[in-house]
């Protein structure tokens, strides 16, 4: 069986600015059929740029692009406009971190999700939003025949989640890219959004990948997790092997620096310094001049993604052996 | 040589630092239609509590929990509708003036950026309070990178750099400074660490730690983040649609939560294990609105303990521990809840 | 607080000054090469109407009834004769003088005032920005032609009389952006902790609220530049503003009317040097919103 997602050699540079900032820095990645992936990292480590490549969804004119991106099967870089548009929400879509953006604010839910399916579909009105109540019935909004009247705004934060997801699946796509889904909502409705998208996941065969800065998030709902840097992958691997075996400095000074480690009051290990200037990258290891184990290959050249054959992965000359 | 009167310590260590009585701030917001009758949001609805001095009092909530909204009536960014702070035994803006009571009451707010002005240099924007109080410009400048050298930046590399040439975490550290600068006894930091990258969040809560210790401070900390919280607090304070719900010792609360609603939010905070994710989630739906809070325990849509009356009792803080509070009818002896201590035993 | 208190004397250290927003600004500017073309013919025609008298070859009121309407090109007269067979370029030349004071000056006086306006009605809120807002709205509701015209025909003609109902023409926009650039700054966190530090309204409006929105409202007030050249030009020419025989290239406009058959190229200088000014103040104003950063 062919990956859902496979990306070789992305990068991506914003050209719009007054120095070029190269967001992307060479990613590969791949995600099999049903497997969710978390990308896992900080502002600006590209995590989000990588998601909005698989569906072309950056300005050519203000950015250059480079790599093979290919989503089930189809070489997004090379797909036509009609071919694109068909990708788009029928094979690969989206669900943002604010819904309230997402959605279109003068339409009802209801209608948007309709019109998604007639679009694609070509199927009438009525049936189509027949498929939108049962799309609200399936991701647990209560009295859906009444919410599907609702404009967005009408809505409360869970709730309008809840509508995008609905959205996003309303023409079956294979693969869902979640951009931070649940990051600004409350703890007790994030934890309910979690366990929807992986109920749905399942019952769907979806094949997710899923933006988060919050480990406790990707372990959550992830099966493998893919740690950015400054535009380059620099650790994958099972999500409970990351947790308990971080190779990659970066990877482990994130889980050491976690408050729930130390009592209270103790000091907390930290990564001295802050993420880079995009704009000024090092010509080494991006995170060299915050690496205590840094050496002077690491100012020279950035390291590459070296695979170990367990599905694990880490892009450091010095990575951690698992007795560290 | 301090450059302010003294702020000294005046009722003692047992004193309370601040003494919040009933604290009430509702919000008028115009009701559906464009005739619709007026509506309250009740934001902040009858809340007490004392912050003591030198510990760190926690604050944790769902949005609309009013957290924020007592963070700006602490500062006095709004007058409350009804309700008394008494700031080390003097009332605000009775015995102790608002302005005195501003100088000792600082606070950190989550947006590092709009809390700069971005036409001010860093040094100019640490400066300005203290200059505001009439300290000369020039004893205000080395203030200033004196601060800077405390929160850890180089005062000849930063003081004379504007806001947008600085990282996230350094803004915050540079807003610490400035909140330091009237040298205050009570810190308010509303969500100061949660706009931060994970990266950079643990070295400005050792920062806030180091602060604490150095200066003498009492913190109010804010967040919605419950692993930080347990980290840094002493007590903890959960708040739940403009009323207190719980509050007590950190440790007390965080392992043993006398409310409902404490233990399903801890309940929701991923487990860190992926052997054991959650299985279901602790509560259904999104927290009420605040416009129209449920009758009786505002909790009780969402509570799986929620028997008939609960809908209609109010329930005040009943004792769940030593110094342990949480507002439940199953914990209010005789209060018609079936959980609910017998009363005689009370007595 | 032992530290804090005795680094009073640990000044030495040097501090690394970053440039300030003008200073980005001005750099941001002089690339703009659009900008900077329409500021060298502001600055042309400046230059030319404060040294118009040794500029004009001629006298710009000397006319000779036997040289009337003389075409571009004629000896002596390199833009013509008017119809009263004054020399073109002359009045040209004299006529940016007062051109320049009816199209320029209201703006300024207008900033001033509408700008206070809008950032005390923005800043103070409430009933405060009630009342000077709506009372502002009242003068908005007109065509800003129609008013202006109003205006100066209630208070009668003449130069003062136009410079008046032109700036009252434009207190209320500038009130308008400034009330709203204001209601904005104010509203975020570093104006609270401002607060939050004891300082009074006027101090926390000199630091903290001017320098966030004066960019902005000087934006749009050079913006209405180009508007109030034109509309200072109208009232001239319907004989509100200048009176005649002041050269002024409005009034120009006016009383060339009648030639616009016999000799159309020369009725229709004046026009072109409004247009040429107007432009130019047009381009400037919108290089500085992209220099200023000002969305």
């Amino acid at each position: 069986m062919t990956n859902a997602v496979e990306i070789e050699n992305l990068v991506v540079e914003f050209t719009g600015g007054s120095r070029p900032v190269r967001a992307l820095d060479g990613i590969s990645l791949s995600l099999k059929q049903g497997e969710v992936l978390a990308l896992l990292g900080e502002s600006g480590s590209g995590k989000s740029v990588t998601l909005r490549s698989l569906l072309r969804l950056h300005n050519p004119k203000r950015s250059r692009t480079s790599g093979k991106v290919t989503v089930s099967g189809r070489d997004v870089n090379a797909l036509d406009a009609d071919a694109l548009a068909d990708l788009r929400g029928g094979v690969v879509s989206m669900v943002f971190q604010e819904p309230m953006l997402a959605l279109d604010p003068v339409y009802t839910v209801g209608e948007q999700i309709a019109e998604a399916v007639v679009r694609h579909e070509g199927v009438s009105k009525a049936e189509a939003r027949a498929r939108a109540l049962a799309l609200f019935e399936r991701v647990r909004i209560p009295s859906p025949e009444r919410r599907l009247d609702a404009y967005p705004h009408e809505m409360s934060g869970g709730m309008r989640q809840r509508a995008m997801i609905a959205l996003a699946l309303a023409c079956k796509p294979s693969v869902l890219l979640a951009d931070e889904p649940t990051t600004a909502l409350d703890a007790t409705v994030q934890i309910q959004i979690l366990l929807l998208l992986r109920e749905l996941q399942r019952e769907f065969g979806l094949s997710i990948i899923f933006v988060t800065h919050d480990i406790g998030v990707a372990v959550e709902i992830a099966d493998r997790v893919a740690v950015m840097y400054a535009g380059r992958i620099v650790e994958t691997g099972p999500v409970a092997a990351l947790l308990h075996d971080a190779r990659h400095p970066y990877t482990r000074g994130l889980l050491a620096s976690r408050v729930e480690r130390v009592a209270r009051g103790e000091r907390l290990e930290t990564i001295p310094g802050s993420p880079p200037d995009l704009a000024a990258l090092p010509p080494g290891c991006a995170f060299g001049p915050r690496c205590s184990r840094a050496t002077s290959a690491c100012q020279t050249t950035p390291p590459e993604l070296m695979v170990d054959g367990q599905g694990r992965a880490v892009a450091c000359f010095n990575a951690m052996t698992p007795a560290e | 040589m301090s450059a302010f009167p003294a702020t000294e310590d005046r009722g003692g260590p047992a004193q309370p630092l601040l003494t919040v009585r009933d604290l009430v701030k509702h919000f008028p917001v115009r009701g559906k239609g464009w005739l619709g009758k007026r509506a309250v949001v009740r934001a902040v609805d009858g809340v007490s509590f004392d912050i003591l001095k030198g510990e760190t009092l926690g604050i944790v909530g769902e949005s609309g929990c009013g957290k924020s909204t007592t963070a700006r009536l602490l500062m006095h960014l709004i007058g409350p509708d009804s309700g008394e702070m008494v700031f080390d035994g003097e009332s605000v803006g009775d015995t102790l003036a608002l302005s005195a009571y501003r100088r000792q009451v600082q606070m950190v707010f989550q947006d590092s950026y709009a809390s700069l002005n971005p036409r001010l240099t860093i040094e100019d924007s640490i400066a300005f309070a203290p200059k505001v109080h009439g300290v000369p410009a020039a004893t205000a400048r080395a203030r200033a990178h004196d601060l800077l050298h405390r929160v850890g930046l180089e005062p000849g590399r930063f003081a004379g750099r504007y806001p947008h040439e600085l990282s996230g975490g350094q803004r915050q550290r540079v807003n610490i400074a400035r909140a330091l600068a009237l040298e205050p006894r009570l810190v308010i930091l509303d969500e100061a660490v949660s706009a931060l990258d994970k990266s950079v969040e643990a070295q400005v809560l050792n920062l806030l730690q180091d602060l604490k210790r150095d200066f003498g401070l009492t913190y109010v900390f804010i967040s919605h983040d419950l692993n930080v919280v347990r980290y840094m607090v002493d007590r903890v304070m959960v708040m739940y649609l403009g009323k207190v719900a719980e509050i007590g010792e950190g440790e007390a609360v965080f392992s043993a939560p006398a409310h409902p609603y404490t233990s399903a939010l801890l309940a929701s905070m991923p487990t860190m294990d992926p052997t054991r994710r959650i299985g279901e989630a602790p509560l259904s739906g999104d927290p009420p609105n605040p416009i129209d809070p449920p009758p009786g325990c505002r909790f009780h849509t969402r509570c799986r303990f929620a028997e008939a009356v609960c809908s209609t009792v109010d329930p005040a803080l009943a004792v769940a521990g030593a110094e342990h509070r949480a507002a439940c009818l199953m914990l209010a002896p005789g209060s018609g809840h079936g959980r609910a201590p017998a009363a005689e035993l009370a007595a | 607080m032992s530290a804090v208190a005795s680094a009073g004397t640990s000044l030495a250290a040097p501090v690394a000054r970053s440039p300030g927003y003008w200073s980005g600004v001005l750099r941001r500017l002089s690339r703009d090469k659009v900008a900077m073309v329409a500021l060298v013919i502001i600055l042309a025609i400046v230059l030319m109407a404060i040294f118009a008298p040794y500029l004009a070859p001629a006298d710009p009121a000397k006319g000779s009834m036997l040289r009337r309407l003389r075409p571009i090109g004629t000896p002596n007269y390199p833009l013509g004769a008017d119809e009263l067979g004054r020399d073109m370029l002359s009045r040209l030349i004299y006529g940016a003088r007062l051109s320049l004071i009816m199209g320029v000056t209201p703006v300024p006086i207008a900033f001033v005032i509408g700008g206070a306006l809008g950032i005390i009605a923005g800043f103070a809120g409430g009933v405060v920005n009630t009342l000077i807002m709506r009372t502002i709205d009242v003068f908005y509701a007109f065509p800003s032609v129609l008013l202006a015209v109003a205006l100066s025909g209630a208070l009668g003609a003449g130069l003062g009389n136009a410079l008046v109902s032109l700036t009252l023409v434009f207190i209320p926009p500038i009130a308008r952006v400034a009330e709203s650039v204001t209601t904005q700054v104010r509203g975020l966190d570093y104006i609270d902790a401002a607060r939050a530090s004891g300082a009074g309204a006027l101090t926390i409006i000199r630091v903290h609220v001017l320098g966030n929105v004066l960019g902005p409202i000087f934006v749009y007030a050079t913006s209405l530049v180009s508007v109030s050249m034109i509309l200072a030009s109208g009232l001239s020419f319907l004989g509100l503003g200048v009176r005649p025989p002041e050269p002024e290239w409005g009034l120009m406009l006016n009383t060339l009317r009648t030639a616009i058959y016999t000799q159309p190229l020369v009725a229709a200088l004046p026009g072109l040097m409004i247009f040429i000014t107007s432009v130019s103040f047009n381009m400037l104003s919108d290089g500085l919103r992209t220099a200023m950063e000002v969305k």
